[in-house]
């Protein structure tokens, strides 16, 4: 009887506090843990009873990564809520900060965090020792993402100020925008760069028949604003979100582990899910250098993620220059609330994945429930998942090969845990 | 460029009790208004860092530190002579934090001339605003600690 325990204490590169269990017994896999150890937050319970005004730049705070994607989606929902549709200006200028976001998250997650794994090296800096130049180019990419969001956040791209229910506090000026756009069309050169370099990367051949669950919008690669829709037929709007979704608790996570209904299904959301879904809706230029990475309409192998997260810097870099070279200053910057009892919903794409905010607010505009599902919490049951077809393929490798390709397999996901509870302990047991 | 050429970041999270040791003696600093001085408050993203600190003639980056030693204690690293220490660990939940942010500027030539990393020995990283007493005790020599680094920073210094 041969007995294996395999175990990583603290996962690298990822965004906050995480551990791997995985218990192995006569070479077949017993229990794979994706624990989650960073403390819960509660900040849905903290936001009750605060005046609904007050809700976006509270949840601006749950991550310093996308802060975008938690104050969007209680925006929307709060507008959802009082029936606010802003304007067509106010809503492009929406689109071109969280397209800021991505640029400034996956850069950091391609080049920073994941991108080691596939040259054998254990970590950025020592990227930066064997190739300055890239280094520098995924550097100067990042900070243009950052300069999207100061130049419309309100001077901080961490935790902007500038955007509220009805709209944005002060609207930039048209000098503000201009700077951007020489800015975007190098980072498009680079994002091309990008797509060749990590399409030429070699990946373990592994695929999955995910349940891929995603924003659809009618005309755009859906990023702000649009349906859930699933590959499986889902297709649902925001008010019944709820009716296919859950999440429950676990007792190995501080984070709840998201699931679709009947049952407790796992799905996908993140890069994967969003291209199979709106793969008709990439710019051309996008998908043209897609097709010349070797990508078809449909990735179902995870450890590709990386090549997807590059095509859509792409997308975003093409949809945020169209924006700055066409940005007119909105009339209005903001529309003014009319409270009364309502329950909203909001759902954005964050960089990781779908974010749903579902709020009741009171006649005095207080917030009586507040609902917050992040994307790394509805992911958890897929890396479970993942994890268990990683190791059931490579259970001939070394314990510590095994583990370097565990920890890999949960990097596809760029998991932002500090998001999700609102580092990473593995532990293999081969008995 | 418009920045001065010296600066200050004060980073750390100020709803982690003594995580936020940084920021408050940043704050200390900022009230002084030291002329030709640039003070920041941050997050402690390691890009971010870089950006801050790049070109500049001097950068103090001060944060809550845990290696073991008393509560209170300070570390005082020069980062261009010395790489950070593994065993002292700095507080952040970042992936790319303080630590990876000095030795990629490293490897690309983007540190400034002058850098000192001053971490002050944290004891309690619970939720919560108020320092612990040791950690509140050090609040001074801290300072003092920065001032130095800031007005005489070529002497040398042992902490």
């Amino acid at each position: 009887m041969s007995n294996r325990v395999i175990k990583v204490d603290a996962l690298a590169r990822v965004e906050g506090e995480g551990s791997l269990y995985v218990r192995v017994k006569d070479n077949e896999i017993k229990e794979v843990r994706f624990g989650i150890f960073e403390p819960p937050r509660f900040f849905e319970a903290f936001l009750r009873g605060r005046h609904f005004m007050e809700v976006p730049d509270i949840t601006a705070r749950i991550c310093g990564i996308c802060p975008i994607a938690y104050q969007m989606g209680s925006i929307q929902a709060m507008e959802n809520a009082l029936g606010i549709v802003v304007s067509e200006p106010v809503r492009a200028l929406r689109r071109l900060i969280y397209c800021g976001e991505w640029i400034e998250s996956h850069a950091l997650h391609v080049y920073m965090l994941h991108a080691p794994d596939f040259l054998g090296l254990p970590d950025a800096i020592q990227l930066a020792k064997s190739n300055r130049e890239l280094v520098q180019k995924a550097l100067r990419l990042k900070k243009i993402g950052n300069d999207i969001l100061e130049a419309i956040g309100g001077g901080r791209a961490i935790h902007p100020v500038n955007m509220r229910v009805g709209g944005f506090y002060r609207i930039p000026k048209k000098s503000e925008i201009k700077p951007l756009i020489e800015e975007l069309e190098w980072a498009i050169e680079a994002s091309h760069d990008t797509i060749r370099l990590v399409g030429g990367f070699n990946f373990p051949d592994i695929e999955q028949h995910y349940n891929f669950v995603a924003l659809r919008h009618e005309s755009e690669y859906a990023i702000h604003e649009g349906r859930v829709v699933s590959n499986r037929g889902l297709d649902t709007d925001l008010p019944h979100f709820l009716d296919h979704f859950d999440e429950e608790h676990v007792k190995h996570s501080n984070a709840l582990h998201g699931f679709q209904k009947p049952g407790k299904q796992p799905y996908h959301t993140g890069p994967l899910a969003r291209y199979a879904i709106n793969y008709d809706r990439l710019h051309p230029e996008a998908k043209s250098s897609a097709k010349e990475a070797g990508l078809g309409p449909v990735v179902r192998n995870p450890f590709q993620s990386i090549v997807v997260r590059a095509v859509e810097i792409l997308q975003v870099c093409l949809d945020g220059l169209a924006i700055a070279k066409n940005y007119v200053e909105p009339d209005r910057a903001f529309i003014e609330p009319e409270i009364k009892a309502s329950v909203g919903h909001g759902c954005t794409e964050a960089p990781r994945g779908i974010c749903y905010h579902r709020y009741e607010i009171d006649d005095q505009g207080l917030v009586k429930t507040a609902r917050i599902m992040p994307p790394t919490a509805q992911n958890q049951k897929i890396i479970e998942s993942d994890l268990f077809n990683v190791v059931s393929a490579n259970l001939a490798l070394s314990d510590e090969d095994l583990k370097w390709r565990c920890e890999q397999a949960i990097r596809n996901y760029d998991p932002c845990i500090s998001c999700a509870t609102h580092f990473l302990k593995l532990t293999v047991d081969r008995e | 460029m418009t920045a001065n050429n010296s600066l200050v970041v004060g980073i750390g999270n100020e709803f982690r009790r003594d995580d936020g040791v940084g920021l408050i003696l940043a704050e200390r600093l900022k009230a002084r208004q030291i002329p030709a001085l640039d003070v920041v408050l941050h997050h402690g993203e390691g890009t971010g860092l870089m950006a801050l600190w790049q070109g500049r003639s001097l950068a103090v980056v001060i944060d809550a530190v845990s290696s073991g030693k008393p509560a209170g204690a300070l570390h005082v690293i020069d980062a261009v002579r010395d790489s950070v220490p593994p065993d002292l660990i700095l507080f952040s939940s970042h992936a790319f934090g303080l630590a990876e942010a000095v030795e990629m500027a490293r490897s690309l030539d983007q540190l400034p001339k002058q850098l000192w990393i001053v971490g002050v020995e944290g004891q309690d990283f619970k939720h919560g605003q108020e320092l612990s007493r040791d950690v509140a005790c050090a609040l001074d020599l801290a300072l003092e600690t920065v001032l130095t680094l800031i007005t005489s920073p070529r002497a040398d210094r042992a902490a």
